[in-house]
């Protein structure tokens, strides 16, 4: 067996982090609901697995989704974590080839160079220290693009980058040495005995012209397993933890567990499998306006892994979702966020919501939402796109009497929302309707998430796409110049991109912006932040629309009334509802 | 007391150098878009709760100003947050973020 004082560093270093990450790992997994725990040992020996591997593969090793944000960034990344694990496996094969034994201590591949003193025995001997020089190549690569990023962040298409605290960037430059220090150990070694590959043989003879390789090597050796020991040790408090809680996020995630109404051991994973990359940074317009920086999920999530979080600090998120969608680990900070808003208010004593509706019976029950009252126009012109079809429906808010319960959530009253829920509830039953439309998006994806609803749920945008595909409604074609406004609930809340895209596109000239679809802007008048003063939101509404007038249109559309009125406000351009456009596009019957 | 024919109602001023304005004074510290209100009554028109009850957000805040704060949590508890108010004010108060501070002091300051 091999073995040298200068492997304690590195065994110590490693030893600590297994058990440091088994003690976490075993508290935040049990912390987990046992409802939702159940579902790991079956996901284990299920297809669902597959699809674990898949993504570990695609997302840990590969960073397909960072290569989707940029490729020299997605690049530098792959080379670290690809190529380090390379450099792992292939150390082992090369060691097991070496030794012509199948066990061997762990630390004998890492240091394999300082053991193997004379490769001339082993098989293949040219080939594997060829691959591992390419590989030590290819991780080397990767802290070169790294160290240049540090300096020239706009190269990687990030603007700002994240202000990381001291001990991450003591730990960043740990990290930077190691392959550095590998590469010279290897190098001096090579230089004294014929075992390196073509870059380490050849980095040898260079120093040894100027440099007493023999005698630096053995230092050489200990800094690089001082450096990993190092690294390990601290890597269950830095944000390097998330290379190994990233799998299992992603195998638990898989299994089906997600953060619900609280705070529990899967958001625990969650907030540790924060890279602090800051992809997201770039993405949030309360930071690119520059009204609040401290909402960034890259500092939130921070926050909260080191509980500095004070209460009011989750209210004042817009909640956009523009963060979840860049996140290379698919990190929902927004469910985190409303996690520690549930409990912040009690359940009032007296509360007055009382909604009921007459007893008549319909097919179609209509929810305009609090926001639709305010705007009258899209209102009428569902009731009138509603009777043109001569649908059997009922108004179920008519009387502007009721709430759908999602400001409540929000506003972290999570009792009172259920208690309006459940009324809501009863009266959507006893209008025995067999489909729900709403015409506000906040409304819609409440009555998908919260309601346990067995019957049809339909956003207007959807519906009346569906009226105008049966052929129900026939629309003129209008000559309007239009751009189409995904609302934040609607789009990345709920997922519904091509409805109110292939209606629109059926009667109007639809421009496609860089906004569309995931990419879209916040208007402005979010009701998951609470503080956020008038002023501000005039910021991001000017600024969302300001982006917007580059492309020309002569019409706003959105499916939102509650961006329809930001955006009005402004006056800027006109804004028109999707309902509103197809009433006015209407075929008249000609009596 | 001779009866004169006519009667005097009860004092119904008030004067502010008397009342508690410690509510107020922390509301406005928290939400300085408070100080704008001029109960212009907007907000009350469109409340979703004032459809079928006696509720004004109006008349809450300028109970709140004058320091009368007695009873006004039970008032306050009918409020379901749902932002509508904020929509309507022609002053741009941030209404929902002020009926959310005074929840949460009274959540706090039960004994009131």
């Amino acid at each position: 067996m091999n073995y040298d004082p200068f492997i304690i560093p590195f065994i110590v270093g490693l030893a600590f982090l297994g058990i440091v990450l088994i003690i976490k790992y075993y508290r935040w997994i049990s912390a987990i609901p046992i409802n939702d725990r159940k579902k790991i040992i079956p996901s284990i020996f299920s297809r669902k697995i597959l699809a674990s591997i898949k993504e570990i593969f695609l997302e840990s090793l590969i960073h397909r989704k960072i290569f989707k944000t940029n490729l020299l960034l997605g690049y530098m990344h792959m080379s670290f974590a690809a190529g380090w694990l390379l450099l792992i496996i292939v150390g082992q094969i090369e060691t097991k080839v070496y030794s012509q034994k199948f066990f061997n201590a762990p630390y004998d591949a890492i240091f394999l160079k300082f053991f193997m003193r004379n490769k001339t025995p082993m098989p293949f001997a040219g080939f594997f220290s060829g691959l591992m020089d390419l590989l030590l190549m290819f991780v080397l690569l990767g802290v070169g693009l790294a160290l240049i990023k540090r300096f020239f962040s706009m190269l990687y298409g990030i603007e700002k980058t994240t202000r990381q605290t001291t001990f991450d960037k003591i730990t960043l430059t740990v990290l930077w040495f190691i392959f550095p220090l590998r590469l010279l150990a290897e190098s001096f070694t090579a230089a004294t005995g014929p075992n390196g590959g073509f870059m380490t043989t050849g980095l040898g003879s260079f120093f040894e012209k100027f440099l007493d390789v023999e005698s630096l090597a053995y230092p050489m050796w200990w800094a690089y397993s001082i450096s990993l020991g190092l690294f390990f040790i601290s890597l269950p408090w830095s944000r390097y933890m998330h290379i190994p809680t990233e799998v299992v996020l992603i195998f638990l995630r898989n299994s089906g567990i997600k953060t619900n109404n609280e705070y529990n051991g899967y958001s625990e994973i969650e907030v540790r499998s924060c890279s602090r990359c800051g992809i997201c940074i770039d993405q949030c317009q309360l930071n690119n306006l520059n009204i609040n920086p401290k909402a960034l999920p890259v500092y939130y999530l921070r926050d909260v892994r080191e509980n500095h979080s004070s209460a009011p600090q989750p209210f004042d998120c817009l909640m956009c979702g523009r963060c979840k969608e860049v996140c290379p680990v698919g990190i929902d900070s927004m469910a985190i966020r409303q996690a520690r808003r549930n409990g912040y208010l009690k359940h009032p004593i007296a509360h007055n919501y009382s909604f009921s509706i007459n007893e008549k019976k319909a097919d179609i029950a209509y929810f305009a939402g609090c926001m639709t009252h305010l705007t009258p126009s899209v209102k009428l012109s569902i009731i009138n796109i509603l009777n043109k079809v001569g649908a059997n429906y009922i108004f179920l808010d008519e009387n502007a009497e009721a709430c759908c319960g999602r400001p409540q959530k929000l506003a972290g009253n999570q009792p009172l929302a259920e208690e309006i829920i459940q009324q809501n509830l009863q009266q959507i039953k006893k209008s025995g309707a067999k489909i729900l439309l709403t015409s506000c998006p906040i409304c819609y994806i409440v009555f998908k998430e919260n309601y346990e609803l067995d019957i049809e749920i339909y956003h207007h945008s959807q519906f009346i796409n569906k009226l105008v595909e049966e052929g129900k409604l026939k629309l003129n074609v209008q000559d309007i110049k239009g751009i189409y406004h995904d609302p934040c609930e609607l789009g990345r809340g709920s997922g519904i991109y091509s409805e109110p895209r292939k209606l629109l596109s059926s009667f109007i000239d639809l421009i496609p912006t860089e906004f569309d679809k995931q990419h879209s802007l916040c208007c402005g008048g979010s009701l998951a932040n609470l503080p956020l003063q008038s002023q501000d939101r005039a910021k991001i509404t000017s600024d969302a629309l300001s982006k917007y007038m580059d492309y020309e249109a002569d019409t706003l559309i959105t499916s939102c009334p509650l961006c329809k009125k930001s955006f009005a406000k402004l006056n800027k351009l006109q804004v028109k509802d999707i309902a509103e456009l197809v009433n006015e596009a209407l075929v008249q019957d000609t009596n | 007391m001779i009866d004169f024919g006519y009667t005097i109602n009860p004092d119904s001023q008030i004067d502010f150098d008397m009342t508690d304005k410690t509510l107020a004074k922390l509301i406005i510290k928290t939400e300085p878009t408070f100080s704008r209100c001029f109960s212009c009554g907007t907000c009350s028109s469109g409340c979703t709760i004032g459809q079928n009850n006696s509720y004004n957000p109006h008349k809450l805040y300028l109970l709140v100003k004058r320091g009368e704060i007695k009873g006004l949590q039970e008032e306050l508890s009918k409020c379901i947050l749902c932002g509508k108010c904020q929509l309507a004010c022609p002053r741009g108060v941030n209404t929902r973020n002020i009926l959310f501070h005074l929840k949460k002091y009274f959540e706090i300051n039960q004994a009131i």
